[in-house]
């Protein structure tokens, strides 16, 4: 792929904490190469406020290679930016042209209040998986891996979906800020695996419990979610979800 | 939504099935306005049809409700919205809009009934027999704006129904990957094709494709005797 330098303008939003209003911030960013990611084109600007002695912009990211889940950023109307299946931090700048304006947002969701910039409180989800989001096992040494059989759809199916990196990108894009594609792949995880099985029932309501509790809409199967996932998970995860929540409602368990 | 949703999706067969009686016509002279006759006094006399009835009217009202609860209840849990919405990059416009396409179809909904349920049952009570349907529904899809109202609540239908009936499946969790392409398949079809029968019907009308009601019954009352 031929390189290229851009000039670009920036759109982003700036909001100083939780309790006082933000606002859009127009900056200009001089000869960006193609081949730099999105949160390196970041860095340039934020080094750029510094010599200019105005404050950077906050931004969450850690790994920067598409696995951590740290990265957030709704760009251009779109979690992640405009590659699918791709993170903010795995979003490189040849996805944009010279001259371009980029608008970028922090995940908007009652859920998820904006600590500042573009940084956003996702520990609703930590209290998600608080819930339920485990499995109880033995102090000792690790049991033999043969001892546990799994099949190998079974095995493929659960992998698929713990790959979530929990990022929020689904609650983002979701019109009903729902976090259903999240809770989904964390329930059926573990559903799918003998590991998971002693708290299978109790998990899926005390986790969808603490969901509604954290303000999170509910889902209407709208696909957005799925769309929008850097780590792809599908929204067959949530008819998984539904089947246990129903399965595990009839046999009497309540949230706790 | 699931639940009250799939009921009402069993009321559409019904009433489809019903309805549809009236295109015999196209393949004998008498034959759709005694079939249609027919099938629409057992519905109207059955007690319990009626009961069932006061049962869709519940499910109605409480998929309304539920509808109405459930789209205000996520609308505020985005206090702050997007500058750039993702529109329609990431999902169908149609499956964001169900709260909308349902609101017109309920405005559909109550002229509809005005129009036959409401004068039907009344005479049902105050005189003990039934209106002659075929009759109304002739004086009524006269009016060209009637006919577009019609085929515009049928089109809404369609479209709530593309995503409705597969979504209902979803939310029950009975839309295994196995099922899936089969439900996926059955609820488009059933979108399309109910919402054509019903649309059919006021068009016939208006363009003269069905025998005058006043000329058939005549005929069909001559044949019996």
């Amino acid at each position: 792929m031929e390189h290229y330098n851009m000039n670009l303008t920036l759109k982003v939003w700036r909001q100083q904490n939780a309790q006082v209003q933000g606002s859009f911030e127009t900056y200009q960013v001089k000869d960006i190469s193609s081949e730099m990611s999105f949160l390196e084109m970041f860095d340039v600007l934020n080094e750029q406020l510094i010599h200019e002695g105005k404050e950077p912009i906050t931004f969450d990211h850690d790994c920067r290679e598409g696995i951590c889940g740290a990265c957030s950023m709704h760009i251009n109307g779109k979690a992640h930016g405009p590659w699918s299946g791709t993170t903010t931090c795995q979003l490189h700048m040849r996805a944009f042209k010279d001259g371009d304006t980029i608008v970028v947002e922090p995940w908007r969701a009652g859920a998820f209040p904006v600590i500042k910039d573009l940084m956003v409180d996702r520990t609703a989800f930590d209290r998600i998986i608080q819930a339920g989001g485990y499995i109880s096992v033995n102090t000792g040494n690790a049991q033999d891996a043969n001892n546990l059989p799994i099949a190998k759809d079974k095995a493929d199916e659960s992998f698929a979906a713990a790959t979530c990196i929990g990022c929020g990108a689904c609650v983002a894009s979701c019109k009903n800020s729902s976090a259903m594609l999240f809770l989904s792949a964390k329930v059926a995880h573990l559903a799918l695996l003998p590991q998971g099985e002693a708290e299978r029932k109790t998990r899926v309501v005390n986790m969808v419990d603490q969901m509604d509790k954290e303000g999170f809409g509910s889902c209407t199967n709208t696909g957005a979610c799925e769309a929008e996932c850097p780590k792809e998970i599908s929204i067959m995860n949530i008819r998984r979800l539904n089947s246990e929540y129903i399965k595990a409602g009839l046999s009497g368990s309540v949230a706790k | 939504m699931g639940l009250t949703g799939l009921f009402l999706i069993v009321f559409l067969v019904v009433h489809c099935y019903a309805n549809a009686q009236i295109f015999l016509e196209w393949l004998d002279y008498g034959r759709g306005y005694k079939a249609y006759g027919e099938i629409a006094h057992f519905l109207g006399s059955n007690p319990i049809i009626r009961i069932a009835e006061v049962g869709l009217f519940a499910f109605i009202i409480l998929h309304i409700v539920q509808g109405l609860m459930l789209t205000a209840q996520n609308k505020a849990k985005r206090p702050i919205g997007y500058n750039v919405a993702p529109g329609n990059s990431s999902s169908k416009w149609y499956t964001r809009s169900m709260g909308l396409l349902g609101t017109l179809i309920l405005m559909f909904l109550v002229l509809h009934l005005a129009h036959f349920w409401a004068p039907n049952r009344y005479q049902q009570l105050t005189q003990g027999h039934e209106k002659d349907l075929y009759l109304i529904m002739e004086e009524t899809f006269q009016q060209w704006w009637v006919v577009i109202i019609y085929v515009a609540g049928c089109i809404s239908l369609a479209w709530h129904l593309v995503h409705g009936f597969w979504s209902a499946f979803q939310t029950l969790g009975l839309s295994t990957p196995k099922y899936k392409g089969l439900i996926n398949c059955i609820g488009v079809g059933f979108a399309i094709i109910v919402p054509a029968i019903f649309a059919l019907m006021p068009i016939s009308y208006k363009l003269g494709w069905l025998p005058p009601a006043a000329e058939v019954a005549q005929f069909v009352k001559t044949m019996a005797h």
